[in-house]
């Protein structure tokens, strides 16, 4: 599995589009810091961002790897190699790549920046756990839909709808749940409802972050007291760790069952 | 001719006698007590403190005079009850230390209490461990000034505040510094008061508390990491000017509430990073100008039966929410004031947005019908809906607008 591993991350690290992706990052951390002059700021903007283009460009690039590379996938398929290590190599191989161009295209600026001698650090290195974390979820989950469907298109458009909803419609669904209950004790609901969405949690776990003194009014107490704590902290983590684990317990079962 | 000598002589003698004298009250002095020094005294005269400690309470001023520490004497209550009453006019104390003021759930024991008396002047006096601090019970004309109050409240239930005013007019309470008390300044029926320069901070309830007081002035004042911040309520024309109100962070908290409030004047405050910046309720007629709104969660919350309120010239920067409104109806404008979350454009470039604002957020009035929904913010859906509703408005005021939003932020 390392072996695969590493000729995937070493073809994608030659490959253009990590390097689009990282110049993207790199601009993006630039622009941003030249314009607002504050990191504590820049962070926030920085949130906005990372919550809804990291799971895309997780998605879109996951699923163009594994097609693009299907042809290579069978030539090492007809070899004695067990296949979850070549699917998990190959995974693997995409996502951190994924994450390093993140990382580094994010950071490089950053540090220039005077980062190490701000107090926006944990901040800032909050936002790139979970932009790490949320580029694994959605590398695995694109991987899934692309071993699913042979049509191209049919696994583009299921990749994108996947983003939409996660990003946006769930929580379209999740507001209209809410307000359909508005007579209920609702903390409960609402905790979960953010906990099952990846993009939602990571979103709450940096919004404590920033907009304290919003989210401490008479109903943010409760999410404080929630995601604010290490307990609440350790089960966020958790969650998006099951987050991981799950798809990729699935790319192994599919693949091994697979027909190709 | 030395009759007359003699007439003067007298006379000098006679005003000596009867003029002003200092009497000294030290540890090892015939005068040891306070009490003791005041029964002596005639009207007028200097009690003069010396260094020391003095276990002493309900000690009774009932004639004019100044009572002077030297080198902040302690005047230590024992927890007995009230320690210094002042039942004269025109009294003044002046740089003492006292503390253990004693705790009684049916009487108001304070440090020093002015019964009825005019013209007073109480200043420099440093306050521990108190119950009431300074407590004015109809008495005019008085003088509070510079004085340091550190309470030890920990529940609201038994802690008293740390200056009161019940049916007092026309005081001043100036550079004052009060902590650790319940309402740091309190004002019951008190009118024509000025309220200047103090600093009301860790508070357990309000650092400034007004009720059914009208025509005052609070100014130059900071408020700062309070319970609920500051309370303003049922009173008229009252001036609030270049206060700082920060850091009233909490479930029930604020920069500042008003509730029945008419005829204000807010003008070149700051609210930085509260909960709710300014929680309006019942208020009419409000002059809001030149205020600074920064990083607060909500700017301002407007509850319902507001009219007549005009906000122009402020700066709402960076806040999670500017305005915040529960109805449909609007009867309040906004003028010229600067949005950092301004999004339009200015071609002419007169420094005045072409576009108007709309301070209130679809999401804010789904926030204000339920309160979980505030896990959703900033989230992409919600960004959705709000654009959709500054398009075309449905939920929120349709005239509520500030149609010249400045592009530079204001400096005065």
């Amino acid at each position: 599995m390392l072996k695969i591993l590493k000729y995937s991350f070493y073809d994608l690290m030659r490959s253009r589009w990590s390097y689009v992706y990282f110049a993207f990052y790199l601009l993006l951390g630039m622009v941003l810091l030249f314009l607002n002059n504050n990191l504590s700021k820049a962070v926030i903007t920085l949130m906005n961002v990372i919550i809804v283009l990291v799971p895309l460009i997780g998605t879109i690039f996951g699923v163009m790897y594994y097609y693009n590379s299907k042809e290579f996938t069978e030539l090492l398929l007809a070899q004695p190699l067990k296949r979850s290590s070549i699917f998990l190599g190959q995974y693997f191989g995409v996502a951190i790549s994924l994450s390093m161009s993140l990382i580094l295209g994010l950071g490089i600026p950053f540090i220039f920046y005077g980062l190490f001698k701000s107090s926006a650090i944990w901040d800032f290195s909050l936002l790139l756990i979970t932009g790490t974390f949320l580029t694994f979820i959605f590398t695995a989950l694109a991987f899934n839909i692309a071993l699913s469907y042979e049509n191209k298109i049919k696994g583009f458009g299921f990749a994108i709808l996947l983003w939409l909803f996660l990003a946006i419609i769930y929580d379209g669904l999740f507001l209209m749940s809410l307000i359909l209950f508005e007579d209920y004790p609702l903390d409960k609901l609402s905790l979960v409802g953010t906990m099952l969405n990846p993009i939602d949690l990571s979103r709450t776990l940096i919004l404590l972050k920033l907009d304290i003194s919003a989210l401490l009014g008479y109903t943010g107490a409760i999410f404080k007291k929630f995601f604010g704590t290490n307990f609440g902290l350790i089960i966020s983590f958790t969650t998006l760790v099951i987050w991981i684990i799950l798809p990729i317990l699935r790319i192994v079962t599919k693949s091994k069952k697979k027909d190709f | 001719m030395t009759r007359i000598f003699l007439f003067l002589f007298v006379i000098c003698i006679m005003t000596f006698a009867n003029y002003a004298q200092n009497i000294e009250v030290c540890e090892t002095c015939p005068i040891s007590s306070l009490q003791q020094a005041i029964l002596q005294a005639k009207d007028f005269d200097t009690i003069i403190l010396k260094k020391g400690t003095y276990k002493e309470h309900n000690i009774s001023i009932d004639k004019p005079l100044t009572i002077l520490g030297k080198d902040y004497p302690l005047i230590d209550g024992e927890l007995k009850g009230e320690v210094i009453t002042i039942i004269a006019d025109s009294v003044t104390v002046d740089g003492l230390f006292i503390i253990n003021v004693g705790t009684s759930y049916t009487e108001d024991y304070a440090a020093i209490r002015v019964k009825r008396s005019n013209h007073f002047i109480i200043q420099n006096l440093v306050l521990e461990k108190l119950f009431f601090g300074i407590y004015l019970e109809k008495s005019n004309y008085g003088r509070v000034y510079h004085n340091k109050i550190i309470g030890n409240a920990v529940e609201e239930y038994n802690s008293g505040n740390g200056i009161q005013l019940w049916y007092s007019n026309h005081i001043e309470i100036e550079n004052n510094h009060v902590e650790h008390v319940r309402d740091g300044i309190y004002l019951e029926f008190s009118n024509d008061c000025l309220i200047k320069n103090n600093v009301s901070t860790e508070n357990l309830r309000y650092g400034l508390h007004f009720m059914f007081s009208n025509n005052d002035v609070y100014q130059d004042n900071t408020f700062e990491n309070n319970g609920a911040g500051v309370a303003v309520m049922f009173s008229k024309k009252i001036k609030m000017l270049n206060n700082t109100f920060q850091e009233n962070w909490g479930t029930a908290s604020y920069g500042m509430l008003l509730k029945e409030i008419n005829d204000a004047e807010i003008k070149g405050n700051t609210f930085k990073e509260n909960t709710i910046g300014i929680n309006i309720e019942g208020s009419n007629r409000i002059n809001y100008l030149h205020n600074n709104f920064e990083s607060n969660g909500w700017a301002i919350k407007v509850r319902g039966a507001c009219y007549g309120n005009h906000f122009i010239e402020n700066n709402f920067l960076y806040n999670s929410f500017d305005i915040s409104y529960n109805s449909k109806v609007n009867d309040n404008t906004f003028d010229k004031n600067y949005w950092s979350n301004y999004t339009g454009y200015d071609l002419n470039k007169d420094g005045i947005g072409d576009v108007p604002y709309r301070p209130v957020k679809l999401f804010s009035y789904i926030v204000n019908r339920t309160p979980e929904t505030i896990i959703l913010l900033r989230s992409l859906f919600i960004d959705v809906i709000d654009f959709s509703e500054k398009v075309s408005p449905v939920f929120t005021p349709n005239n509520l607008l500030d149609n010249n939003p400045l592009t530079k932020q204001i400096v005065w």
